[in-house]
This record gives structure tokens, C-alpha cells and sequence, in this order.
């Protein structure tokens, strides 16, 4: 990108294999925030994240700090952490890699999080098909326990801590905070009616804080290096780096940690190299596939949370999907439409009934077997979707299917008249 | 018919089922336990589950029911699933998916004559930057080629 080597946080050691294992972490400096942490009054611990400016990297971006202190004071109930290791939005595939390379980024972020706020009991949600990192992670999580970095008298800083790893078994919607902690329970992945929010009435019944896997993966070097470098490393309103995943046909698909406001037409060129056999470009969906589809024309943006909103769009999770042109934008909706049908828990009518509409229909252009009026019809359920239901699928699933008739109506018009294919 | 397990896989049922706060949230983690002694979730598995959880069988159906990893019935020795998501699809994934069903002679959904592989087709599987992928069980495969497809069948074929 820029001539200046960026800073990393999260990745620097990920092209050593024995990083993932706890001699090789503790080589790079692992387990030293957690020991700086113990060692400091727990409000210090909270200041060092709210100064880093570290916002959550599951896809909503909400700022750790402030959310970290939605917890009740009061201590009589036992409190929860719960880990969303859920990661199953497609285009995104950040979480995997840290899981994989880094486990003890994970762990240690655990136990200073836990530490801070006192919560002795921590449940790491993992997607079921995660296999192998689930098993990379259990060891790093048995190497810290022998190790003394979790478990009884942590560190002998008197605190208790377990953390137990949780399989899923495969359904989108658990990614959902209310819907993971379902889950967690045993139950049906529904997300649950907010309020009462997890803060309050979680997991097991008890307060819970859920927290992405990237942004507990940040703590350790918050607390090792201070807030403010954190802070500074980003943008104005979102402190760090940000695990930026490129997929599609480019030169070099990959997950690059960069600054929070990098260029994404920089992203696309630069970074992943541009488009492979020297096609040119269409779009791109910048932060996941519910994130709105920006025209070739419109990526010249940074990534940042702001700069994304006032392009119409999200920057989500970061996970840019690459798209070239001969791409049939009418194929390309029909395949996460059938995605979002999929995945629709069914509680709410709008989205259950919704989702299944949008992919029937986008569905039949496709087969070209549309008729006139179809497009208005879409956009006509999504106006019914949007804001009406428990969780944010509907939305989810309307926003791709506005945009992508929004930017590439013509193809859509162009399929129903002439009953195929002309990108 | 009654359900039996290995005695292994009962001690770390008995474990699961008193590890968690309340025993209904061992359920998904007992049905992992299931399918991997069983290579699915047998009917006479439901009621088993349901009384060491405390809880219905209609309860235990709903979840084995709502996730997707859980098979309801029995699948081939190798479970081949391929992603059909988008970033997969704009890297080719119509043309593995097409190739995996011509090589092994069926369709998504279907087990092979010999019990050796089912093909099915899978959301986004969370490894988008080395599309097109697939899971065979647990392992997955990734930067799929139709040739590294052959190679692959062919070992499992020869049992390696
Ligand atoms: S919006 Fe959809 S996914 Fe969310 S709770 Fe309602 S039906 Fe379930
Ligand atoms: S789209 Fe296939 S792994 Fe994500």
C-alpha cells in the first residue's frame, strides 16, 4: 500500500507455525498483557480498551468499552462471557485464521476480559464445521490451563477463571448473540425478543457479554502496548487494524490485517493484486454478503464504519467479495437469496415468508421464467421485511436484494423480458 | 429397538451431561457424540438423548431437526459437502459441484450404490479466500480443482 510498513497486531506472527502452540506465543510476548492486566485496579483495565477505541468486529461495530460496561454493577449473580466463534457470514473468514494461527490471541484476550469485568465462566462458541480449529483451540485452551493462565488462582492473582469450548452444529442464524445463546443452552438457535438484553438476562440466565473472536484477539496488545498506540494505529472512530478478507477470482485472495480506513479500491488492486486473467471488475460487496453491492465505479472509498454508511453500504465485516464482470448479477442474488431462505430460523413471518419470496422469485428470473412486474414485487417484500422482526435476517437478506436491483436493474429487466442471460 | 453405545462414548455422555449448568445444554454436544459413533442420529437415539437431559423427545427431535450438521439418516463413509455460497460460486463451484456428481455417478442429496459417499451441497463455510471448497466429514478441502477432485476419490476409493 503506502511505502511505511503498517503495524500489525493481530498477524504478525501468523507465518510462524509454532505460534499457535503457548511456547511459541510465550516467545512473542504472550501471556504479558494478561500479567500486566492482573497487576492493575480492573477500572484501568476497562480505561486501556475505551482509550484504544476498539469497536467489535463481529459486524456491528459497537464500541467494546461502552458495551463491556452495560453489565450490572452489582456482582451477586454470576456474569458470562460468551465468545461468538460463530463466524458464517458468507465472504467472511477472518475469525477461522485467528483460530487457527493464533489461539493464545484468543485465550489470553479471554482471561484479561475476564478479568477485568469478574466474570469467572467463559463459553466459547464455535461453528461445528470449525473441526480443526476447534481442536487447535482446546489445546492452546490445555496448554494455558497447565500454565497457569487460566483455571484457579490465575497467575496467583486469587481470580478464578474456566472457559469451556462449545460445538455448534451449522446454522447461520447462531451467529446472532441472542440466537448463540439459545444454543448455548441446548435449544433451538432462535434469537430471542431484546429487552431484556443479554447484559442482563443471558446466557444461562445470568448477565452475559458476547464478544467477537477478532475483538478479544486485540485485548492482549491493548493492554501490552497501551490504549492510545491502539488507538492510533486506526481511524478517528475505530481504534487498531481490521482483518480485511478478499475472496472471488482475484490475484491473491486472503485475509490482510490493515488500517481501519483502508482504500478499498486499493484493497481490490494493490493488496489482492486485481482480478485474475486480466478481467475487469463489476462490484464488489464490501463487508459480507447482507452488506449492499457497490458498482465498479464506487469503490473508491476507505473501509471505515462512517465513510462505508455514506456510501449506502456497511463495512461489516470486512469481508470483500470480489466480483468480475460476466458475472450474471440476476444468478448471483439468486444465490444468497437462497442462502437467506435457508437460514431464516422461521420465527417471524415477515422474514420466514419474506426470504422464501425473494428466493422463489429471484429464482424463476433467473430460470427465465419471470414476469413483468417481478422486480417491483421484490422490492415490495423487502419493504415488508425491513425493521419488522426479531433479529436483523430479514434485514439482512432485503438489503443485498435492494441493492442489487438498485445498481444492476437492467440485467434484471433484461432476464424477465427476454427470458435469459446477457451480463 | 434399543440404542447402544460404546462404553467410551456413554462415560463421555455422563461426563458432557454433568459438565454444563443445566443438562438439556449438553444436547448439541451429545448429538455430536451420537453421529460420530453412529455416522448419524439414529430415531432411537431421540428418546435416549431426552431422558439423560431431563427433557422430551420432542424437544431433542426439534434440535437434532434444526441443525443442519446433524444427519437424520445414514450417510455414505465419506460425506462430501460442497459450498455452493457466492464467493465459492464466482470461483467455479457449479463446475465442482457438477463434476463431483458425474465422477461418482449422483446427485446432491444422494449416497452411491456402495455406501462409500454421499454428496451434498453446503452454505458458506468460512473459507471463502480458497474457494471453491468442500468438507469431506470433518477435513476440509480447499482450492478445489476438478483434478484434485479425481485425486482425492481415488484415495478414498483405495481406502488410504
Ligand atoms: S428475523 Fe428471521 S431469522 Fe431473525 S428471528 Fe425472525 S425469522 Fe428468525
Ligand atoms: S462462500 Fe464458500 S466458503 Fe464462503
Amino acid at each position: 500500500m503506502s511505502g511505511r510498513r503498517m503495524e500489525t497486531v493481530l498477524t504478525t506472527h501468523f507465518a510462524d507455525e509454532g505460534f499457535r502452540r503457548l511456547e511459541g506465543y510465550l516467545g512473542k510476548a504472550g501471556y504479558e498483557g494478561l500479567r500486566k492486566a492482573v497487576a492493575m485496579p480492573r477500572e484501568a483495565i476497562v480505561d486501556e480498551v475505551k482509550k484504544a477505541n476498539l469497536r467489535g468486529r463481529g459486524g456491528a461495530g459497537f464500541p467494546a468499552g461502552v458495551k463491556w460496561g452495560f453489565l450490572p454493577k452489582d456482582l451477586s449473580r454470576p456474569r458470562v462471557l460468551v465468545v461468538n466463534a460463530d463466524e458464517g457470514e458468507p465472504g467472511t473468514f477472518k475469525d477461522r485464521l485467528i483460530l487457527s494461527r493464533g489461539p493464545h490471541l484468543l485465550v489470553e484476550g479471554i482471561a484479561i476480559t475476564c478479568f477485568a469485568l469478574q466474570i469467572h465462566e467463559a463459553w466459547i462458541y464455535i461453528r461445528g464445521e470449525y473441526a480443526r480449529e476447534a481442536r487447535i483451540l482446546e489445546e492452546a485452551l490445555s496448554e494455558a490451563r497447565a500454565a497457569g493462565f487460566l483455571g484457579k488462582d490465575l497467575l496467583g492473582s486469587g481470580f478464578d477463571l474456566e472457559v469451556v469450548l462449545h460445538r455448534g452444529a451449522g446454522a447461520y442464524i447462531c451467529g446472532e448473540e441472542t440466537s448463540t445463546i439459545n444454543s448455548l443452552e441446548g435449544k433451538r438457535g432462535w434469537p430471542r425478543l431484546k429487552p431484556p438484553f443479554p447484559a442482563a438476562v443471558g446466557a444461562f440466565g445470568r448477565p452475559t457479554l458476547v464478544n467477537n473472536v477478532e475483538t478479544l484477539a486485540n485485548v492482549p496488545w491493548i493492554l501490552r502496548n497501551g490504549g492510545e498506540r491502539f488507538a492510533a494505529l486506526g481511524c478517528e472512530k475505530n481504534g487498531g487494524t481490521r482483518l480485511v478478507g478478499v475472496s472471488g477470482p482475484v490475484v491473491r485472495p486472503g485475509i490482510y490485517e490493515l488500517p481501519a480506513n483502508a482504500n478499498l479500491r486499493s484493497v481490490v488492486y494493490d493488496v489482492a493484486g486485481g482480478l485474475r486473467d486480466g478481467k475487469a471488475l463489476k462490484a464488489v460487496i464490501p463487508g459480507g454478503s447482507s452488506t449492499p453491492v457497490l458498482r465498479a465505479d464506487e469503490i473508491d472509498v476507505t473501509l471505515d464504519i462512517e465513510s462505508m454508511a455514506a456510501k449506502g453500504t456497511m463495512a461489516g465485516t470486512c469481508g470483500v467479495i470480489v466480483i468480475p464482470e460476466g458475472t450474471c448479477m440476476v444468478r448471483a442474488l439468486s444465490v444468497l437469496m437462497n442462502f437467506y431462505a435457508h437460514e431464516s430460523c422461521g420465527q417471524c413471518s415477515p422474514c420466514r415468508e419474506g426470504t422464501g419470496w425473494l428466493a422463489r422469485i429471484v429464482g424463476r428470473i433467473e430460470a427465465g421464467e419471470g414476469k413483468p412486474g417481478d422486480v417491483e414485487l421484490i422490492l415490495d417484500v423487502c419493504d415488508n421485511m425491513s425493521g419488522r422482526t426479531i433479529c436483523a435476517l430479514a434485514d439482512a437478506a432485503a438489503m443485498p436484494a435492494q441493492s442489487f436491483i438498485g445498481k444492476f436493474r437492467g440485467e434484471f429487466d433484461r432476464h424477465i423480458a427476454e427470458g435469459k442471460c446477457r451480463p | 429397538m434399543s440404542f447402544s453405545l460404546t462404553e467410551a462414548a456413554r462415560a463421555e455422555l455422563d461426563r458432557l451431561f454433568a459438565g454444563y449448568p443445566n443438562r438439556a445444554a449438553a444436547i448439541l454436544p451429545a448429538l455430536h457424540v451420537v453421529q460420530r459413533e453412529k455416522g448419524y442420529v439414529p430415531d432411537e437415539a431421540i428418546p435416549f438423548l431426552a431422558e439423560l437431559a431431563g427433557t422430551s423427545p420432542a424437544d431433542v427431535e426439534g434440535i437434532a431437526t434444526f441443525y443442519t450438521m446433524y444427519n437424520r439418516g445414514p450417510v455414505g463413509r465419506y460425506h462430501l459437502q460442497v459450498c455452493r455460497n457466492l464467493s465459492c460460486s464466482l470461483m467455479g463451484a457449479e463446475h465442482i459441484i457438477a463434476h463431483v456428481s458425474g465422477k461418482l455417478g449422483i446427485r446432491p442429496g444422494e449416497t452411491t450404490p456402495d455406501g462409500m459417499f454421499t454428496l451434498s451441497m453446503a452454505e458458506c463455510l468460512g473459507s471463502c479466500g480458497t474457494a471453491p471448497v468442500m468438507m469431506v466429514n470433518d477435513e476440509y478441502h480447499e482450492n478445489l480443482t476438478p483434478e484434485s477432485i479425481d485425486a482425492l476419490i481415488e484415495r478414498l476409493r483405495a481406502g488410504e
